[in-house]
């Protein structure tokens, strides 16, 4: 399951809050980052850890895909000999070549993933998962990375690189296999996105969103005869805020209404949440709503 | 930000994805192009958000002008085409027609400039350096991905330099094993090994492509080194763009590092979407909105002062580790900004009323 959505809408918080769920529910589930930065460990108040998979919690793990590690895998799988590979890893030429195709980042990156969604997984000693969940990079990025394999695959025409990056781009095509998760928020920009990735999705992957999660959602807390009352009164800062609160929750309505018009997806919403910090507790309150 | 701006000639916003940072280049061009500047703004971001931004219908790989009463400045926007911005890099490089069609032609040239991330994050430079070059605008307001990305924006002009490295493409441009001697013993075994992993295909794909490239490369390579150049000169400013919400903040400060390692001209930050902190006095209430109500509004005032209070204490994180350089707030508006007029109001914070 990939999660992605505009920068800043929250894709790891939703990644780390369906993980919970997924993990509730007795499926054996891991959660993927992709980027540099290590997030999920933080959310479940643990210390980050790198390119290992590790417990976040009951059925939960975790890992932060580095794709200098997902290629040395995947060159000593390719190879099945660790010096063939440590002598192609470190040489010039391969250095080169890697560095300068750019493009391979994305497509170890989604190749890992694919590998830990295997039964028989290519990682001597490692237990399979039911679910796999990818805090993807943002639309454009994210796109990217789910058509890498196809790339890669059209560029080689033959050979194991052609073959394999076949699979991958089946698997991910696939929506029996693959699904993917958007997240929104209830604004005019990631709303306009969702509906590009859709559209992009369904140009050049074949598929659909299967779901849209719209974050950050207001409650409503006034009603527009209560804001006519506030209007009238007294200004102050608290009707100030109240009537902030009012115009903003009416216009995030109206872009959901929009966005729910304008897809065929389903779409859940989570709730805005007043507090100082977000924490384990935070992360909790938001996998119960989904 | 006109004085953060003054005697610039470049400005880079930066940030992590949500901010406003689209929003916020786009109200820094507009607030100085009416201040009598010309100024072109530039998106790289792969979302049309910049178009949204200024109520245009799409934006080509060539600069519009945004309609609109900008005094005697004025204002121009551009969306980043990266495939076209390729293609005329390559016709502009190549020596001889024959290398230009090789290039275009070939099907690695092909996918590596139409499908692949990071391709943009390169074009991106280019055309700010180009358009530096021609020196039609006073000011190039230059948007930029999310910070996870950045590493790939600032390491562009880097990795288009190793990417044409001649050194690298010499291996390609020499006849058979002739040119893998040059690298010393055990390069044919690497190459056999290589044929094993990728498939010979691939390579043969690669060769080629990188003997017509190579051609190319010295010319490329200074350009890279120019854009370099560009981006750590004094007329540049780099404009860090943020919201108050903490993690957001984790990566400006991040971002910040990162610009003072690499030397990089860092001018100040935004900090978009701040709550304001409500005076305690100014809590009052008229009796006249009744219990119910009363209750709901206090109730909605406690929330904001829990978030302003959050916002407080990243202004506090942000200013330790600023120095002197200059912190502007913009407070959340109530509506999304989408428009020039929306850009009007958020310049009244960039820029102080005037």
């Amino acid at each position: 399951m990939l999660v992605t959505g505009k920068g800043g809408v929250g894709k790891t918080t939703v990644a780390a809050a369906l993980g919970l769920k997924a993990a509730a529910r007795g499926l054996r589930t891991i959660v993927c980052e992709v980027a540099e930065q290590e997030r999920l460990a933080t959310l479940f108040g643990q210390a980050p850890d790198g390119y290992r998979e590790r417990e976040l919690g009951q059925g939960l793990f975790g890992i932060s895909v580095d794709p200098e590690r997902a290629k040395a895998e995947w060159l000593q799988y390719q190879l099945k000999s660790g010096t063939l590979a440590g002598l192609l890893g470190g040489s010039r030429i391969f250095q080169y070549l890697t560095a300068a195709a750019p493009g391979l980042t994305e497509l170890v990156t989604i190749g890992k993933v694919w590998e830990l969604a295997q039964l028989q997984r290519k990682t001597p000693k490692s237990a399979p998962y039911d679910l796999v969940i990818v805090d993807a990079p943002a639309t454009g990025h994210g796109m990217a990375m789910l058509t890498a394999p196809r790339t890669f695959s059209e560029v080689a025409r033959v050979g194991p690189i052609h073959r394999q990056a076949g699979i991958i781009h089946r698997f991910l095509a696939d929506p029996a296999a693959t699904g993917v998760v958007t997240v929104a928020l209830p604004e005019e920009m990631p709303v306009n996105e969702t509906l590009d990735l859709g559209r992009w999705l369904q140009r050049d992957m074949g598929k659909g969103i299967d779901r849209i999660v719209v974050n950050q959602v207001l409650p409503e807390r006034f009603s527009s005869e209560e804001a006519e009352r506030l209007e009238a009164a007294d200004s102050s800062a608290a009707v100030r805020a109240a009537l902030t609160e009012y115009r903003r929750a009416r216009i995030q309505r109206s872009q959901l209404r929009r966005l729910r018009r304008a897809t065929d997806a389903p779409v859940s919403t989570l709730p805005f949440l007043f507090a100082p910090d977000f924490g384990p507790d935070q992360l909790q309150a938001l996998a119960r709503k989904l | 930000m006109n004085r953060i701006l003054a005697r610039k000639e470049v400005c880079v916003c930066a940030g992590s994805g949500g901010v406003g940072k689209t929003t916020t280049s786009a109200a820094i061009a507009a607030g100085m192009a009416r201040r009598g500047k010309k100024v072109a703004v530039l998106t790289i971001d792969p979302a049309k958000r910049l178009a949204n931004s200024l109520g245009l219908p799409e934006l080509g790989n060539e600069e519009r002008r945004v309609p609109g009463d900008f005094g005697d400045g004025e204002l121009w926007a551009m969306m980043l085409d990266a495939k076209r911005t390729f293609d005329e890099l390559i016709e502009w490089h190549a020596p001889d027609p024959e290398t230009r069609d090789a290039v275009l032609g070939n099907r690695i040239y092909q996918e590596l400039s139409n499908a692949v991330a990071g391709s943009q994050e390169y074009m991106a430079m280019e055309k700010l350096h180009e358009l530096h070059q021609e020196g039609r605008y006073d000011l190039l307001v230059l948007d930029t991905p999310p910070t996870r990305n950045a590493l790939d924006f600032l390491d562009a002009p880097r990795r288009l330099s190793t990417f044409i490295d001649s050194r690298s493409l010499q291996l390609f441009t020499m006849p058979g094993r002739v040119g893998l001697r040059v690298l010393g013993r055990g390069t044919g075994v690497v190459f056999s090994v290589m044929k094993r992993a990728t498939g010979i295909d691939l390579l043969q794909d690669l060769s080629e492509f990188f003997r017509s490239f190579g051609t190319m490369s010295a010319g490329f390579r200074e350009r890279a080194e120019h854009v370099n150049a560009l981006l750590a000169d004094s007329r540049t400013a780099f404009v860090l763009v943020t919201s108050p919400a903490p993690d957001a903040v984790t990566e400006a400060e991040f971002f910040h590092h990162r610009l003072l390692d690499q030397g990089l001209p860092f001018a100040g930050v935004v900090v978009n979407r701040m709550h304001p902190l409500a005076a305690n006095s100014d809590t009052a209430l008229p009796g006249s909105l009744g219990d119910e109500l009363r209750r709901k509004v206090l109730r909605n005032l406690e929330d904001y002062r829990v978030l302003a209070e959050r916002d407080k204490a990243s202004l506090d994180r942000l200013r330790s580790i600023l120095g002197r350089k200059p912190m502007i707030t913009v407070p959340e508006l109530d509506d999304d900004v989408h428009d020039l007029a929306g850009l009007e109001r958020m310049n009244e914070y960039l820029f102080g009323v005037s």
